[in-house]
């Protein structure tokens, strides 16, 4: 496929197109990566406002419970009789924000994007090994979101069972309403999303191994590939595990198999199951289900490397660390999952094992952060809005990382498993960290996306604001979860040991709202700045790497003339011996200049 | 109603912050410098200031936290005996997690104030340095070291069931959305059980297989009554969906999962009398009294009825998503004397007894 993208700029020189573009081939089946980043980044933003949206009505619910509200009557009708959230549609909620958010927007719309966007760019390729199988990908993930939104018009309503869908719950129609049709589209919806993310991640493994221009030696990739290139290679290990799960789940539902199930009575009656176990579902999910939270923040950490770098008109310090640790998140990943299952009933040494390996993971996350703040160390700081949010980054990053030490402890886990404290800490480490990484990444490349620049000042208020109000929600979060207070509750009014926390969860409620308010704010700049924003230079933020030597208005192969080679590493910043506080990597080493060894 | 309230304050809210930026949009203009998007030097000063801000906002959040709600959490005071081991291990962990959140929150913020741009300056190519990174992977790996260690022992003292300590064996039995307990009587072995033999009509709930000599002096109860300083083992079934038998004031949790029997043992230190009158509890009960009694004045106005006042109970909570009722699956557990104990296990039917 290669050969056929440099083919057409051998005959033309890039000039014009060689065959004919229609609006169909252009916008809608297009096989080009920058485009096909362009569609994942706005369905994956049109996703994420539905997620938020719902985030902020079970909010509202938490904090206020069981009191009518003119918004529940409008946006759930049936479901909030006279404006009172039904039980089983907060449920519900709660389940569909968590799997839009962590699989729609962080997995699709962060990693489909920037892969897509920068693995061709940044290692300098004219596009995707396979054009075709990365256009597939994306209206595969378009079919699978389509199918999650239809299944939340359903009459007994949308999946229902927490986005890990632990059978029986999930297995058994009469257990919720939700485990009807609900939880098939949901399994169908998420098979097909699995097959679009392998689809992506060979494509992106098969680019950067071949398509690599010349000199572009793995040591010289700029970590944004390198955490792309991980992240493709966990997908491709867990995700089939995950979509297994899901079709075993299948199975148990509509061919009566009993994988996951065992000696049920529901409803006055004996279920025929016997011998499955839904601890074996919890596993294979959870094979998944933990290296997924690391397909989230590798990418959210290579982006922020690459703009931390940039902004601080310095070298990323210490290159080779962080692609090992890069290497050594992406290698433990796999084998921690069992620390979600410490209570599940699973041996009790195995939770020792879990809890060893688990721990080591913090060691590289150290490594990064520490790495990270001695880059801004005697930089000088470019306050982009992009470089805020990659600040802001690593400052959640850590306050949620932390805590990872005690839900990753056996022993502490006891009483705070499932509690509000494992909320805040995933939400503070991947959720609110991975998005500013995705925010970070749109603020900086945007000038390449759309050919124009975001709004600046919108920006600053935009991070601000919402620096602020991630705090306020997940901060206090932790104190109702250390006080014993479990998640998925749809109201807290049952037990009055839990009447002191009503006030912390308006506090957290009221930050949510502020929080999802000022999303509006980004969401003008975005989709104004598209056709009204400041033309952008070529180089907008005197970066180095390769996409910046590419024409501000998009062609086809990228690259007008040849495609430029590579000379050095991607973060020549403020070298001594150059007059410009940047060197590109497609400019050679000036005579004695030294490569710095790496 | 309130919560429309707010949504109208975030939509002025959001109004203002949009004028706001039209001013500093036509400020920025006289000023000569126009807005492409790229920082300039007076908003790296305005925003390396605002960092060293937000520092500071991370600190008073975390300091008014503690003041506000320090005393929400179960950090002491707990009621069985591993509990006190739990809570020092967070503590621990707490102590380690802000020394280090203090010290790395500093140097972030304050490096992005410190180091901020201007026109002319010229940053340090700085690109590696092998002892500092050794130093930063050294000294987490001592410190986790050290954590893990702590935390297998505590892990392991827990889990590991010590048979020798003859502990009671109770049965706990979820199913949506209550919880039933089964004490194994005499004999402190529990009859045998598969859902399959529930009968409803003869009253076997909890499908005791009625064949089984062991079970007839079981005691089923919707009530957990535990004897203080006991070591006690739950076997813990569940009859339908997953569910997680917690307890939070005993530091314990197990899920409860179909098709097999799960087990946590621990041993209760204080009494449910002794746990209302230590000092924490009182201040704990009075304060959610106040908060209900604020509450049913708003009550009575709309002609509703009024709270009951509230009554420390230790307790068993679902926690594990079980389906639309999961938020109000709970059962009391009392904690009394052996001889309050006894008093009240003598007064309870057996199995046998209760079969119809």
């Amino acid at each position: 496929m290669s050969t056929h993208a440099v083919d057409i700029h051998a005959h033309d020189d890039g000039h014009g197109h060689h065959h004919k573009e229609t609006f169909v081939t252009k916008y809608i089946f297009s096989q080009d990566h920058k485009m096909i980043a362009k569609q994942y980044l706005i369905t994956g933003t049109l996703m994420g406002i539905i997620g938020v949206m719902m985030s902020l009505m079970f909010r509202i619910q938490i904090a206020w419970p069981e009191e009518p509200n003119i918004l529940f009557e409008a946006l759930l009708g049936k479901w909030a009789p006279g404006g009172v959230m039904d039980a089983d549609i907060y449920l519900a909620l709660v389940t569909i924000h968590g799997t839009i958010m962590v699989f729609f927007v962080l997995t699709a719309g962060l990693s489909g994007t920037f892969s897509n966007l920068l693995i061709p760019y940044q290692i300098g390729a004219r596009d995707m090994a396979s054009g075709f199988i990365n256009m597939l990908s994306y209206w595969i993930f378009f079919v699978s979101c389509v199918l999650m939104l239809i299944s939340l018009f359903l009459e007994a309503g949308p999946a229902a069972a927490g986005w890990t869908i632990y059978p029986p719950l999930s297995a058994l129609p009469m257990a919720q309403g939700g485990s009807g049709m609900g939880m098939t589209l949901w399994l169908i919806s998420m098979a097909i999303f699995i097959a679009q993310s392998l689809l992506g991640s060979l494509n992106y493994i098969v680019t950067v191994i071949n398509m690599r221009t010349k000199g572009m030696s793995m040591t010289r990739l700029p970590l944004t590939v390198w955490a792309f290139f991980v992240t493709a290679i966990i997908g491709v290990v867990s995700f089939p595990v995950l979509l297994s799960a899901a079709l075993l789940l299948i199975m148990d539902r509509s061919f009566g198999t009993s994988f996951f199930l065992s000696d049920i009575f529901i409803q006055g009656e004996v279920l025929h199951y016997q011998g499955g176990s839904p601890v074996l579902f919890e596993h294979l999910f959870w094979f998944l289900g933990h290296p997924e939270v690391y397909i989230v923040i590798l990418p959210a950490m290579g982006i922020v490397s690459e703009i931390m770098a940039t902004n601080s008109r310095k070298p990323i310090f210490g290159y080779r660390a962080m692609v090992a640790s890069i290497l050594a998140i992406a290698f433990l990943s796999t084998i921690v999952w069992g620390h979600h299952m410490f209570v599940s009933g699973m041996n009790p040494f195995l939770g020792s094992v879990f809890t060893f390996t688990t721990l080591l993971i913090a060691i590289p996350s150290a490594v990064k952060a520490f790495n990270w703040i001695t880059t801004i160390w005697k930089g000088n700081l470019q306050m982009n809005p992009a470089m805020l949010f990659a600040i802001g980054f690593v400052s959640t990053f850590i306050t949620g990382g932390l805590t990872g030490i005690i839900v990753g402890d056996s022993a502490l886990d006891i009483n705070v498993h499932d509690t509000y404290f494992v909320i805040a800490h995933f939400h503070l480490v991947m959720g609110i960290s991975a998005i500013y990484g995705m925010f970070a990444g749109i603020y900086h490349w945007y000038p390449k996306m759309f050919g124009r620049m975001m709004n600046k000042n919108l920006g600053y208020i935009h991070f601000w604001i919402t620096a602020i109000s991630a705090y306020g929600v997940f901060f206090p979060m932790h104190f109702i979860g250390m006080a014993g207070l479990p998640r998925r509750y749809y109201t807290n009014s049952a037990f009055p040991l839990f009447d002191d926390l009503t006030d912390v969860n308006i506090v957290i409620t009221v930050f949510a709202l502020i929080g999802g308010a000022i999303q509006l704010v980004y969401l003008y700049n975005f989709f104004v700045s598209i056709f009204y924003g400041k033309k952008a230079t070529q180089n907008p933020w005197r970066a180095t790497t390769l996409e910046w030597t590419t024409p501000v208005k998009h062609i086809h192969g990228n690259w007008p003339g040849e495609i430029p080679h590579v000379y050095r590493w991607a973060y020549d910043y403020s070298k001594p011996g150059h007059d410009v506080d940047f060197v590109p990597q497609n400019v050679p080493l000036k005579e004695g200049e030294e490569e710095l060894q790496h | 109603m309130t919560a429309l309230f707010i949504i109208i304050i975030v939509l002025f809210a959001a109004v203002a912050i949009w004028q706001m930026v039209k001013i500093f949009d036509l400020a920025q203009v006289r000023t000569e410098t126009i807005n492409n998007g790229i920082a300039t030097d007076y908003d790296n000063k305005i925003n390396g200031y605002l960092m060293l801000a937000f520092l500071a906002f991370i600190y008073i959040i975390t300091i008014i936290s503690f003041v506000y709600w320090g005393d929400l959490p179960l950090m002491s005071n707990a009621a069985s005996e591993h509990g006190a081991e739990v809570d020092n291990l967070m503590l621990i962990s707490m102590i380690v997690i802000f020394t280090v959140q203090i010290i790395t929150q500093f140097l972030l913020h304050y490096f992005a104030f410190k180091y901020r741009g201007e026109k002319g300056k010229k940053a340090l190519y700085f690109a590696d340095h092998n002892t500092l990174e050794a130093v930063w992977t050294i000294i987490p790996v001592i410190v986790l070291a050290g954590l893990i260690i702590y935390g297998l022992f505590t892990w392991n003292s827990i889990m590991n069931i010590d048979e020798d300590a003859d502990p009671m064996v109770v049965e706990l039995y979820a199913q949506q959305f209550a919880w039933t307990a089964r004490y194994a009587g005499q004999d402190n072995v529990l009859g045998m059980a598969n859902v399959r033999l529930i009968d409803i009509d003869k009253a076997n709930v909890l499908g005791i297989d009625e064949a089984d000599p062991n079970a007839e002096d079981d005691i089923i109860v919707k009530e957990l009554h535990l004897p203080v300083g006991k070591p006690v083992l739950f076997e813990i079934r569940s009859q339908d969906v997953l569910h997680s038998a917690y307890m939070p004031h005993f530091r314990a949790q197990m899920n409860c999962v179909p098709g097999m029997i799960t087990k946590f043992a621990f041993t209760p230190t204080l009494t449910t009398k002794e746990m209302r009158e230590t000092p924490e509890m009182i201040a704990k009960v009075e304060n959610i009294n106040n908060i209900r009694a604020e509450k049913s004045k708003e009550l009575m106005a709309k002609g509703e009825e009024e709270l009951d006042p509230y009554e420390f109970h230790f307790l068993l909570l679902c926690n594990k998503i079980c389906g639309k009722s999961h938020y109000n699956m709970q059962m009391n557990i009392i904690v009394e004397t052996q001889e309050e104990f006894d008093a009240w296990i003598a007064e309870q039917k057996t199995f046998k007894e209760s079969l119809k």
